[in-house]
């Protein structure tokens, strides 16, 4: 098994007609994952690339059946188009854009709460992939294999970083889930360990933090009180100096709060394996198996 | 992105809130005639960089004359102010804000900024105003009060007023205090803010409420829609090479050490920092080309990196998925052609296409050394830093 996308997945692309779009719905259909057709606003009617394109969200799951989105929309127009696949009833949002004003994603935030039939992954995240059945955004299939470990991350190239150690251990993937770096984001590390822990094929599950806010402390006390599978923890952003913002919005050490030193400290005593090293990842899940 | 407090002033007065009379200067010629036009027998000279606590550096000081506000503009402009904020360094005065005296009776505490937790702006309010904001949460909490805002209803009166009598205010100053709070919320909500902070807020003999300092952050992700706000950027008080990384879209950020690093992704940047302080190094940066770099990218990264003169030598971590290993080898091997790099430089990559980029790297027949994996890379790289 796997969790929130497999082969009964049938994937609309936001954004289908722009470059990205393009580009990685392309790469997702090569993956073996069911690609149904796109959303821009004023082609609707048109094909491109084969796909038939859709004026409105709502058009496009009348005629095409999709139940998941990626969106691959200019940050000014994301949360628009997030609303768009919410109000259209899509179970699974996945925004892959990165750079969105954080007033228009408390917005969709605010509506999103009003329809709890939708779940939002990201945004500014690399989506998710279940290895051998779908993917949903940018991660790349080759590096990825089937098995039984989930990951859950803030980070994009941080997730690959552990998946690839996991492959080249020979540890396989049930998913791996990039929920994003913004201060404001839809699937939380809580979900996502909510829905590794009810899937009986992940065994263990790695989990990557960053700097800023207080997720990972959320998630630890979690943890400790519902998850009982073995946890692999890692928290980027160690040295960082606090009031920078690292790269991803959400990644600043504010008021002395959202260190990593908390966070790693959180999750070690919720019964977490932390690593220091971001080298260390797939040997400490071998480790724990 | 951060501005002035004579800005944020600028901006809260425009959206209804009361501030000080006062007026910006560059230039300690026109600090008498500000004095004169203000009229207070006592002005207030305030140094302005972006940085708190000004006021223990020497940053803030009260002029009883038009002569004597002249003599401390003269001394503020140009000098180096360090205060807690600022780092040993400090930063360099070029703009003072004279404003008139006011008899304060109290000073209070006003911000809103984000809850992330919540999803929600959060408006805390404090009795202890013109203090630390992060002591007085730690030390006693108690005194802080928070209300958090729907943000499909905005503030609604009623909860300004939990605000201002949780604080002790009375009848009279609560019914100014929730006009000031909504336009506080209106001027917040208008420019995509980031954080708002009135520290200290304060209540005059007179009665009257007027915002004494400002402090406003904006959502770099917003400044597309704030051209006025965009224009308030004081280059002065950003980093030369961290200004010129932004020209060219790199997330850059300077820091003390001497190994510069080039990443892809925000969290492997930030992963390599903390490898490479593990392997007993230090980073001279934080760079992130971002996933869809680009050979002219990566060259424009190792402009930024060379002109750091700390940097001994250089860490390039690269995840290949949108960007491919044969791109990035392609990539280095041009700009150390052109540029003629002349640190060591380690070069570890994974993913897509990573053994023709590996092939290029080898026949380029440079001086890379080449890593399989993370700690490898940064323990080589420590070593060849030295």
């Amino acid at each position: 098994m796997s969790v929130l996308i497999d082969k009964k997945t049938r994937l609309l692309v936001q954004g289908l007609t722009g470059r990205e779009g393009t580009f990685h719905a392309k790469q997702a259909a090569a993956y073996g994952t069911t690609v149904v057709g796109g959303v821009t606003p004023g082609k609707g009617g048109t094909t491109h690339e084969g796909w038939p394109i859709f004026d409105t969200v709502r058009d496009a799951v009348k005629q095409t059946g999709a139940n998941a989105s990626v969106v691959f929309v200019p940050p000014a127009f994301a949360a628009d188009a997030v609303m768009e696949s919410a109000d259209a009833g899509i179970a699974l949002v996945v925004c892959i854009t990165e750079g969105i004003p954080t007033f228009d994603m408390m917005r969709a935030m605010t509506f999103l709460k009003e329809r709890p039939g939708t779940r939002l992954v990201g945004p500014n995240c690399p989506g998710l992939i279940s290895p051998g059945k779908a993917k949903a955004g940018i991660i790349p299939g080759n590096i990825c294999k089937e098995g039984r470990i989930g990951i859950v991350s803030k980070s994009g190239t941080l997730t690959y970083e552990a998946i690839h150690q996991l492959t080249v251990l020979g540890m396989g993937q049930t998913t791996c889930i990039g929920i994003g770096g913004d201060p404001l984001i839809g699937t939380s590390h809580i979900d996502a360990l909510t829905l590794f822990a009810a899937d009986p094929d992940t065994d263990a599950v790695i989990m990557i933090g960053e700097i800023g806010g207080t997720a990972e402390e959320e998630a630890a006390a979690w943890i400790k009180k519902h998850f009982k599978k073995p946890v692999v923890g890692f928290i980027a952003g160690q040295t960082a100096p606090p009031g920078r913002r690292m790269g991803h919005a959400g990644a600043i050490i504010a008021g002395g709060k959202g260190t990593a030193a908390e966070k790693m400290a959180a999750l070690t005593a919720a019964g977490v394996t932390v690593v220091k090293s971001p080298a260390d990842m797939g040997r400490a899940i071998k480790d724990l198996l | 992105m951060k501005i002035h407090e004579y800005q944020a002033k600028a901006i809260l007065a425009r959206h209804g809130v009361p501030v000080p009379r006062g007026e910006v200067t560059f230039s300690a010629s026109e600090a008498a005639g500000i004095a004169r036009k203000l009229g207070t027998p006592v002005v207030v000279v305030k140094a302005q960089i972006h940085a708190g606590g000004r006021g223990k550096g020497g940053g803030v000081k009260l002029a009883k004359s038009p002569d004597e506000a002249t003599a401390l503009t003269k001394a503020m402009l140009g000098m180096t102010l360090v205060t807690h904020q600022t780092g040993p360094e400090g930063r360099v005065v070029g703009r003072v804000l004279i404003e008139e005296g006011l008899a304060i009776q109290r000073e209070l505490y006003l911000s809103i900024v984000l809850d992330r937790a919540a999803g929600k702006p959060v408006i805390m309010a404090s009795a202890a105003g013109g203090m630390d904001i992060e002591e007085v949460a730690a030390k006693t909490p108690e005194k802080i009060v928070r209300v958090y805002i729907d943000p499909g209803v905005g503030i609604v009166p009623f909860e300004a007023r939990q605000l201002g009598f949780g604080i002790g205010l009375d009848g009279t100053q609560v019914n100014k205090f929730v006009k000031v709070v909504s336009a506080l919320y209106d001027a917040y909500l208008a420019t995509d803010a980031s954080l708002l902070e009135i520290n200290p807020l304060i209540v005059t003999s007179a009665g009257d409420l007027l915002a004494l300092d400002a402090k406003m952050n904006f959502d770099d992700n917003a400044l597309y829609r704030h051209a006025d706000i965009r224009e308030l950027r004081d280059l002065g008080e950003e980093d030369p090479l961290e200004i010129e990384a932004s020209k060219f879209s790199l997330n850059y950020i300077h820091l003390d050490g001497n190994i510069g690093c080039m990443v892809n992704g925000a969290g492997l940047a930030m992963a390599t920092m903390d490898i490479i302080k593990l392997a007993g190094g230090e980073p001279a940066n934080f760079l992130d080309v971002g996933g869809g770099a680009n050979a002219e990218q990566i060259r424009n990264a190792f402009k930024i990196l060379m002109s750091d003169k700390k940097v001994k030598a250089v860490l390039i971590n690269i995840f290949g998925g949108i960007l491919r290993c044969d791109v990035l080898a392609q990539g280095v091997i041009a700009a150390v052609k052109e540029l003629g790099v002349p640190v060591p430089i380690v070069i570890r990559m994974e993913g897509t296409n990573v053994d023709e980029g590996k092939r290029l790297l080898r026949e380029s027949k440079m001086n890379f050394t080449t890593a399989d994996s993370m700690d490898e890379a940064a323990k080589k790289v420590v070593q060849l830093a030295g």
